[in-house]
């Protein structure tokens, strides 16, 4: 290869050779940075939250009110009412989880843990952001034109979706089904930059063990997603044929057949989960043990089985079908399946605990996140054996028992988790401490009313309450005073949580402009961002002095030593 | 202490990484992992299609062209080769590497056109994309394909024109060597399963 004659100065997209400070316009509207490209993701993740949220907002207020006029919102009509429930759905999965937890947290975080100056496609990385803006244009489009937005539920399962007579909707459903398509568009091309920034970038003496746990779990989360979105994409393409050009792919009169969209979605909808849990609990990881000042417990263990969990997910999907007509015998293996892919979680959540049995625990906000996270989730794992098995889904499926165990998976992923991050990340971020008190205020106002919402669903749920109705006063049974006061329970603990939601807020911004100064390693932590300044500058270490790796992400309280932490940049 | 792996006491310095596969080459790898998911998903609505349908292809609608689709796949295979050929002699010579290059794309285009003719035939032989399931599967099956491969034809244009300018790097070649043989090497999988069965 030494003979080789390669031309120089290729069309390679290496940001090398700039390492000056861009101009205004380069750096914050079209930047090839990856933390700014993080910002933007983290920005916008945060304005489509507020949608999310102000759509639950509506539609829990007509279900405990039938009938009120919604402040700032006016009456739910029940299309109304059905694109609202389908639209917050997709929002806090597509547009909140995803591009916050694995871009924003993704983009910042792994340069940065890795020793890297940047992405290894900074071109390619800031495609993947403009992708996903143009996702956003369509979405909120798709809200604005006539017929409203898409009230299919984010299944979007046809006919429903498929036919202009049930959807009520034409183009509302095929904006909806472009923007998603979009959007996955642009996390694939993000993905494709995180695995090979985690494997070629590497800062010298990093070994695969040498990597933070975040890291991995973002990287196993971008295989997972990539593996699992062809199968939804080739369905996306099949139904939008269906909706616009009279093919009848999921038309049984057409010869088609409505339960492959089932299994077309669900292939990627059942790892999808998992591929937002992974990198969550790679954030847990490294709360806990910087905040209980000890090494993780078990690390070669936890990888495991995040590839372990990864792999399973890919075997479960049709449990979400139990009830769609498939045989009964494969119904019996997806049981099977579904209950096995609890071991290797619960034994993440044990080696968790494990780590922090005998430390030095502080509880700062941060670690307060990551401590609930493993508390509410597990809630959420638990109630997941039941429905995976197939005699107990018969019963919970479509209630409002499913809706409060995914919510128990969701909620502490997409936002305990991200709480967690920001909360222990934004030091580096801007450059300012966030503020303790107002962070702790907003954490219990959170928590207390997460399960205040929560466990009455589980109640309604197993009481029978079917989940897609817009009235229960149509539904005498379902319509009891004890059923309704819970419902007024659930959606007044949920006005409490929105108007927690405005401390972090208020919190976020004025931390970020007038927090305390933050020093560059505040929480006497070992990986490597904490050793360049806060906020980190262009190149984020200068090039002569790129960091060099000499041990393990978590040299905590070593015997023998001065300080209780030993960064993995130190020789000795 | 020192049986830690983790836990390096005696610390040689740190050297850096080799990395097994070039950037380009891993990107371009990972991306076709999701094109064969793709596909995958494709070819499995497809199989579930036909085996809930008694007569498949339904009798009575145009046969798709099978002995013509034959030679053009040896077309697509032998562009694929030439491909291959091109890639040795750009280690060797860069500027050898033009001419297979172009033999490659000009039998990658015929495949195209090809296939485009095919289709105009099959239309208007009365085939149309709403005339069955089997007929729309078998549009868009083919036509994702068509789409990958007219992708494809312009990364080879591209390749040409960098070869020329001298700016076509050994890594940026094989990344897009890796993409032309998927395209190729998937095809006789979809004319085993769209069009044999």
């Amino acid at each position: 290869m030494s003979s080789q004659p390669t031309v120089e100065h290729g069309h390679e997209e290496h940001g090398h050779e700039h390492h000056h400070e861009p101009a205004f316009i380069e750096k914050y509207i079209f930047p090839l940075d990856h933390k700014y490209i993080a910002m933007q993701y983290l920005l916008t993740g945060m304005f489509m939250a507020v949608f999310g949220g102000f759509f639950v907002y509506a539609f829990r207020l007509q279900l405990a009110f039938p009938g009120i006029s919604v402040p700032l919102y006016g009456t739910v009509s029940p299309t109304e009412y059905n694109a609202l429930v389908t639209n917050h759905g997709s929002v806090m999965i597509f547009w909140v989880a995803m591009p916050v937890l694995i871009a924003a947290f993704g983009n910042f975080l792994i340069p940065l843990m890795i020793g890297a100056d940047d992405m290894v496609f900074p071109k390619l990385n800031r495609l993947s952001y403009q992708i996903f803006l143009a996702s956003v244009v369509v979405l909120i489009v798709s809200w604005l034109v006539p017929g409203g937005g898409f009230g299919g539920a984010w299944t979007a399962y046809p006919p429903l979706s498929a036919k202009a007579q049930y959807s009520l909707t034409p183009l509302g459903s095929t904006l909806w089904l472009v923007a998603v398509a979009l959007e996955f568009v642009a996390f694939l091309i993000g993905g494709i930059n995180f695995i090979t920034t985690a494997m070629n970038s590497r800062a010298p003496g990093m070994g695969a063990k040498d990597v933070p746990m975040v890291v991995w779990m973002i990287c196993i989360a971008s295989i997972m997603f990539m593996a699992s979105v062809g199968p939804l994409i080739a369905g996306a393409v099949m139904l939008l044929f269906d909706q616009n050009l009279g093919t009848g792919f999921f038309d049984p009169d057409k010869g088609g057949d409505p339960i492959l969209w089932q299994h077309l979605f669900w292939f990627f909808g059942h790892p999808e989960v998992y591929v937002v849990l992974l990198p969550a609990t790679g954030i847990v990881a490294e709360i806990i043990t910087v905040f209980s000042r000890k090494k993780l417990f078990g690390y070669q263990t936890i990888l495991y089985t995040a590839i372990a969990t990864g792999v399973l997910s890919f075997f479960v999907w049709a449990h979400h079908q139990f009830v769609a007509g498939i045989d009964p015998r494969m119904a019996n293996v997806f049981t099977i399946t579904t209950v096995l892919i609890s071991i290797p979680i619960a034994e993440m959540m044990f080696l968790y605990i494990a780590t922090l049995y005998g430390g030095s625990i502080r509880f700062t906000t941060p670690m307060l996140w990551a401590l609930s996270f493993i508390a509410e989730f597990l809630i959420g794992g638990v109630t997941g054996i039941w429905l995976g098995a197939s005699g107990m889904d018969i019963y919970f499926h479509d209630t409002y028992f499913v809706i409060a165990h995914f919510h128990y998976t969701f909620f502490p992923i997409a936002f305990i988790g991200t709480f967690a991050a920001l909360s222990f990340w934004f030091p580096k971020m801007f450059g300012r401490m966030m503020d303790e008190t107002l962070g702790k205020i907003h954490f219990w106002g959170t928590i207390i009313a997460l399960n205040f919402i929560f466990i009455p669903l589980f109640v309604l749920g197993a009481a029978g309450q079917h989940r897609r109705i817009y009235n229960y006063n149509h539904y005498p049974e379902l319509s009891t005073p004890d059923l309704q006061s819970l419902r007024v329970l659930a959606t007044v603990s949920l006005l409490v949580l929105i108007a927690f939601q405005f401390v972090f807020l208020f919190n976020f911004f004025w931390s970020m402009f007038r927090g305390e100064k933050a020093p560059a390693n505040p929480w006497r932590s070992t990986t490597l961002e904490w050793t360049t300044p806060s906020p980190p500058g262009h190149g984020n270490w200068s090039p002569n002095d790129m960091p060099r790796v000499y041990r393990g992400p978590y040299e905590y309280s070593v015997p023998g030593r001065d300080e209780d932490y030993w960064p993995q940049n130190q020789p000795s | 202490m020192a049986t830690d792996p983790n836990l390096r006491l005696v610390h040689p310095p740190p050297r850096q990484l080799r990395r097994a596969v070039p950037d380009q080459v891993l990107g371009v790898m990972i991306f076709i992992l999701t094109e064969i998911m793709l596909f995958a998903g494709f070819i499995s609505a497809f199989a579930i299609a036909r085996s809930s349908n008694d007569a498949w292809p339904p009798p009575n609608q145009p046969l798709l062209p099978v002995q013509e689709t034959a030679l053009n796949t040896l077309a697509l295979l032998l562009s694929g080769a030439v491909l291959s050929y091109a890639g040795r002699r750009f280690a060797s010579d860069p500027r050898a590497a033009l001419r297979p290059m172009i033999v490659s794309m000009l039998l990658g285009a015929f495949f195209v056109v090809f296939q485009g003719v095919e289709w105009v035939s099959l239309l208007s032989d009365g085939l149309g994309l709403t005339t069955s399931t089997h007929a729309s599967f078998f549009y868009v099956i083919v036509g994702a394909h068509a789409l990958h491969a007219l992708g494809g034809l312009g990364v080879l244009v591209a390749l040409v024109a960098w070869l020329r300018a001298g700016t076509l790097t050994a890594d940026g070649f094989w990344a897009a060597r890796l993409f032309w043989y998927f395209v190729v090497l998937l095809w006789p999988v979809l004319y085993w399963q769209v069009y044999l069965r």
